[in-house]
């Protein structure tokens, strides 16, 4: 029987060590898995390196991650916010690394790696400081930049629901990145609202398929359900 | 001369904003835009963070910290709305599936380059999000800013000095002003404010202008 569904987040991370590489989805504190970091942070790997949209909000999440240490690298597209105040003194000190790609590409990335291409061409960041040293190619007329696939060790992610299979559902504007960090990730830790019975979630919706998930973890007040 | 205050310059890009068209407001300044599009015009609001069908702010209390914008504010999900990934949300803009997306900017050249996401300043921590995706992807691309820095510097400039977004994406530039066309032929004045000549404003931008025809 597959079973993908952990007894805590503690469970779910325990096998991640110092120097991975951690797509953490979320956009802003929308769909950011703050318990399974909390669950990391508590494990005490660092030298990490870290994929998401930001670089910290507040104090939870990334933002966490970030003051407690762990985080050797970052990348993201949208690092300065009003709150990221434990990301600037990090920065601003040399003690973490900055990889800024635009939105789009970032995303592209995350899908090629995902879907298993060797590189893609994408249109945006074509003439700007975000592409210098970059390879270019003129396609029908129009110029692109050659970018490659980002990988990593594990994913972090938060949806709605999902079965011991692996499906997800997500909930709002907290899907975000969440279907295409489980794709390209090695391994997808998913925390969830509640684990619900295998076909009680309407095939015609799910949006994670099982099959790009590794580890599901129930955090609300239902029980594990079979 | 009466310049146009921030809500006139919102209403009078809202004017350009056809029925039926898909938008994305960029953050800033243009998300007032909102406020002054008809209520009998069925325009399609899409924040990049993954949702089509964007509504109003909810009333307080009524705020769901898993439904925000792209300025991370909460926001609320018209009928007909729907949600997405972060992949898909791009192509929507990439793959010109966008009609218009209105952007604020530092700097924009005669020829349409935009500036407007890092000063390139020592000690700047640089920031890019979604601006250089929206720049080149949606169909037409607006650019809504005050004609002029604090220090009186025209912002539409003959070539950006602050570090590019994209190269020739800007179709139209609304000021506080004039609204001016730009692109391969240069930049051309489509209208002025109430008591601003083509001479004065000329000098105020400094760069070539002409009368859109």
């Amino acid at each position: 029987m597959i079973d993908k569904a952990m007894a805590s987040v503690r469970e779910a991370v325990a096998d991640m060590s110092d120097g991975a590489s951690v797509m953490i989805g979320g956009f802003g504190t929308a769909g950011m898995p703050d318990e399974l970091i909390e669950a990391l942070i508590d494990r005490g790997v660092g030298d990490l390196t870290i994929i998401n949209n930001n670089a910290g909000n507040g104090e939870t999440g990334v933002a966490a991650l970030i003051k407690a240490g762990r985080v050797r690298k970052i990348i993201c597209s949208f690092p300065r916010q009003s709150d990221s105040h434990h990301f600037d003194a990090r920065y601003r000190a040399g003690e973490i690394e900055l990889e800024l790609v635009p939105q789009g590409n970032l995303a592209a990335r995350i899908q090629a790696a995902g879907a298993g291409l060797g590189a893609i061409f994408t249109p945006t960041g074509y003439g700007t400081l975000l592409a210098e040293g970059k390879e270019t190619r003129r396609i029908d007329g129009r110029d692109y930049v050659l970018e490659y696939p980002i990988h990593a060790d594990f994913a972090l992610i938060k949806a709605h629901r999902a079965d011991r299979w692996g499906n997800l559902v997500y909930r709002k504007t907290a899907r975000n990145f969440g279907p295409i960090m489980a794709m390209a990730a090695r391994t997808a830790i998913v925390q969830v609202d509640e684990i619900v019975p295998l076909g009680s979630l309407d095939p015609e919706t799910v949006v994670t398929p099982g099959i790009f998930v590794q580890r599901v973890v129930a955090l609300g007040s239902s029980a594990r359900a079979a | 001369m009466k310049r146009l205050d921030r809500d006139a310059m919102a209403a009078r890009v809202a004017r350009d904003i056809p029925e039926g068209a898909y938008v994305n407001l960029g953050i800033g300044l243009p998300t007032r835009v909102a406020d002054f599009l008809p209520v009998d015009r069925e325009v399609i609001l899409q924040s990049e963070n993954g949702l089509l069908g964007m509504g109003p702010a909810p009333a307080a209390g009524d705020e769901d910290p898993e439904l925000i914008n792209a300025g991370k504010q909460p926001v609320t999900l018209l009928a007909g709305g729907a949600f997405f990934h972060h992949a898909d949300s791009f192509a929507m803009m990439r793959g010109g599936h966008i009609d218009i997306c209105v952007l604020g900017a530092f700097q924009v050249s005669v020829h349409g380059d935009l500036a407007n996401w890092h000063t390139g300043a020592p000690g700047a921590i640089p920031a890019v999000g979604g601006a250089m995706d929206l720049a080149i992807g949606a169909k037409r691309t607006f650019v809504m800013m005050d004609l002029l820095t604090r220090e009186g510097q025209s912002k539409l400039v003959e070539a950006c000095s602050y570090p590019l977004t994209g190269l020739a994406c800007v179709s139209r530039i609304y000021t506080d002003h004039a609204v001016f066309d730009v692109g391969p032929e240069g930049a051309s004045v489509v209208e002025m404010i109430d008591g601003l000549t083509f001479d004065a404003l000329q000098a105020l931008t400094g760069v070539p202008l002409r009368m859109a025809v």
